[in-house]
C-alpha cells in the first residue's frame, strides 16, 4: 500500500565535517547529500564550508570547488555550465533546478544540495535517468509523416514556428518530471510533466502528421490523466517553461475531438 | 531498474487503454452541476433552519425541490466515486487491493445513491 516513512537503509544520516582553512570571512555551509553504493552504509549528508570569496557564484562553481579541493570523490553530473545541457539537474535548497543557473548567493542560510526527488540514486547526486529516457523514446519525438516528402524542406509559416516557443526549449533535465507527486507515486506507468512536453512539442509542429496517432496514444488514464495540475512542474522548470499548459493542452485537444 | 527488461519495452508493453477523456469530462461536468444544486441546498437547508418536521416535509415533496434533490443525489453519486477512483489509483498500487477498492466504490455509490432516491420518493410522494 502507500509508503510513508523512508525504508531503513535509505534513512539520511550525518556525515563528515569539513571546516574551511584560515582566514576566511565570507563563509557559507554547504550540506550535500552523500551515498556510496558500495560501501553497504546508509545515505548521509556532509557539510563543508567554503569560502564564498575564492568561489564562483553559482551553485555549480560550489560543487566543482568542493570536489576540486576538499573530497574529489564527491559525484555529479555537470557539463555546459550554462543551463543548456541539463546535466546538473538537483534539488538545491528544496526545489529542483540545475546547479549552473542557480546562484549561490539566492540562499540563504546553509545551501542544502539532494538529488532530484525519488528518482534511484547511483551515488551522490547522480540518479538513474533509464525510465525517463524510456519515457521519452515511447513518445516518439521525431517528426512523423505520411504525405510524400518535398523535394526541399518541409516549409513552415512564422506563426506555426512560433506555436513551438515555450516547448522546443525543453532540456530534458527533469527537475519538472522529478518534482511531480503524481511522478512519484506512478513513474513506471505515468509519463510525466517532461516527456508530455515533449509529446506537444511534436502534436503542436504543424509539419508533423502523426498528431491523431499521437493523441491515441497519449489517452489513458495512467499515461496523461495522473496529471491533476498541481503545477510543480511549472513551479520548478529552470528555463521557464510550462509543461502544465501544455498537458492541459493535449487534454483540450483529446476532449474536442470527442463529444 | 535493473529489471533485465529493456526499459523502452516496458513503456511501450503497457501500450494505451484509449480512455480516460470520458472520466475526465464527467467529472468536470458534474462538478458544475454540483456547483449550482449544492448552493441551491445549502441556501434551502439554512431557509429551512427554524422549519419543524411537517414543513420540512412539505418542502421536499414540492415537486421542483424534489427534482433537484434527486438531481443533487445522481450528480454527486457520480461525482464522487470519480474522485476517490483517482485517489485510490494515485495512491494504492497493490493491483488486488486497487481492484477491490475501485469496486467497493462504485457499489457503495449505487447503494448510497438507491437508498437515498427511495427516500426521496418516499417523502415526496406521501407514502
Amino acid at each position: 500500500m502507500v509508503e510513508f516513512a523512508l525504508p531503513k537503509n535509505s534513512r539520511v544520516e550525518r556525515g563528515k565535517e569539513h571546516k574551511a582553512g584560515h582566514g576566511g570571512t565570507n563563509l557559507k555551509q554547504v550540506q550535500v547529500y552523500r551515498y556510496e553504493p558500495e560501501d553497504g552504509k546508509n545515505p548521509h549528508v556532509d557539510t563543508f564550508e567554503i569560502d564564498l570569496d575564492k568561489c564562483g557564484p553559482m551553485v555549480l562553481d560550489a560543487l566543482i570547488k568542493i570536489k576540486t579541493e576538499i573530497d574529489s570523490s564527491l559525484t555529479f553530473r555537470r557539463s555546459c555550465r550554462e543551463g543548456i545541457c541539463g546535466s546538473c539537474a538537483m534539488n538545491i535548497d528544496g526545489h529542483n533546478t540545475l546547479a549552473c543557473t542557480k546562484a549561490i548567493g539566492e540562499v540563504k542560510g546553509p545551501l542544502k544540495i539532494y538529488p532530484l526527488p525519488h528518482m534511484q540514486v547511483i551515488k551522490d547526486l547522480v540518479v538513474d535517468f533509464t525510465q525517463f529516457w524510456a519515457q521519452y523514446e515511447s513518445i516518439q519525438p521525431w517528426l512523423q509523416t505520411y504525405t510524400t516528402s518535398p523535394e526541399k524542406e518541409r516549409r513552415q509559416s512564422p506563426d506555426d514556428r512560433q506555436k513551438l516557443d515555450g516547448l522546443y526549449e525543453c532540456i530534458l533535465c527533469a527537475c519538472c518530471s522529478t518534482s511531480c507527486p503524481s511522478y512519484w507515486w506512478n513513474s513506471d506507468k505515468y509519463l510525466g510533466p517532461a516527456a508530455l512536453l515533449q509529446a506537444y512539442r511534436w502534436i503542436a509542429d504543424s509539419r508533423d502528421e502523426a498528431t491523431g496517432d499521437r493523441l491515441d496514444e497519449l489517452e489513458d488514464p495512467f499515461k496523461l490523466y495522473r496529471c491533476h495540475t498541481i503545477m510543480n512542474c511549472t513551479n520548478s522548470c529552470p528555463k521557464g517553461l510550462n509543461p502544465a499548459q501544455a498537458i492541459g493542452s493535449i487534454k483540450q485537444m483529446i476532449a474536442e475531438r470527442k463529444t | 531498474m535493473a529489471t533485465g527488461r529493456n526499459p523502452l519495452a516496458m513503456q511501450m508493453a503497457r501500450g494505451s487503454s484509449r480512455e480516460g477523456v470520458g472520466h475526465w469530462k464527467l467529472q468536470r461536468l458534474t462538478s458544475i452541476a454540483n456547483l449550482i444544486l449544492i448552493v441551491w441546498f445549502v441556501i434551502s437547508v439554512l431557509a429551512l433552519s427554524n422549519a419543524n418536521y411537517a414543513e420540512t416535509r412539505a418542502w421536499l415533496a414540492a415537486p421542483s425541490n424534489t427534482i433537484l434533490m434527486i438531481l443533487l443525489v445522481i450528480s454527486t453519486y457520480i461525482h464522487a466515486p470519480l474522485g476517490l477512483q483517482v485517489v485510490i489509483e494515485d495512491y494504492v498500487h497493490h493491483e488486488g487491493a486497487k481492484m477491490a477498492a475501485l469496486a467497493a466504490i462504485k457499489l457503495l455509490a449505487v447503494g448510497l445513491a438507491v437508498a437515498s432516491l427511495v427516500a426521496i420518493l418516499k417523502v415526496s410522494l406521501g407514502s
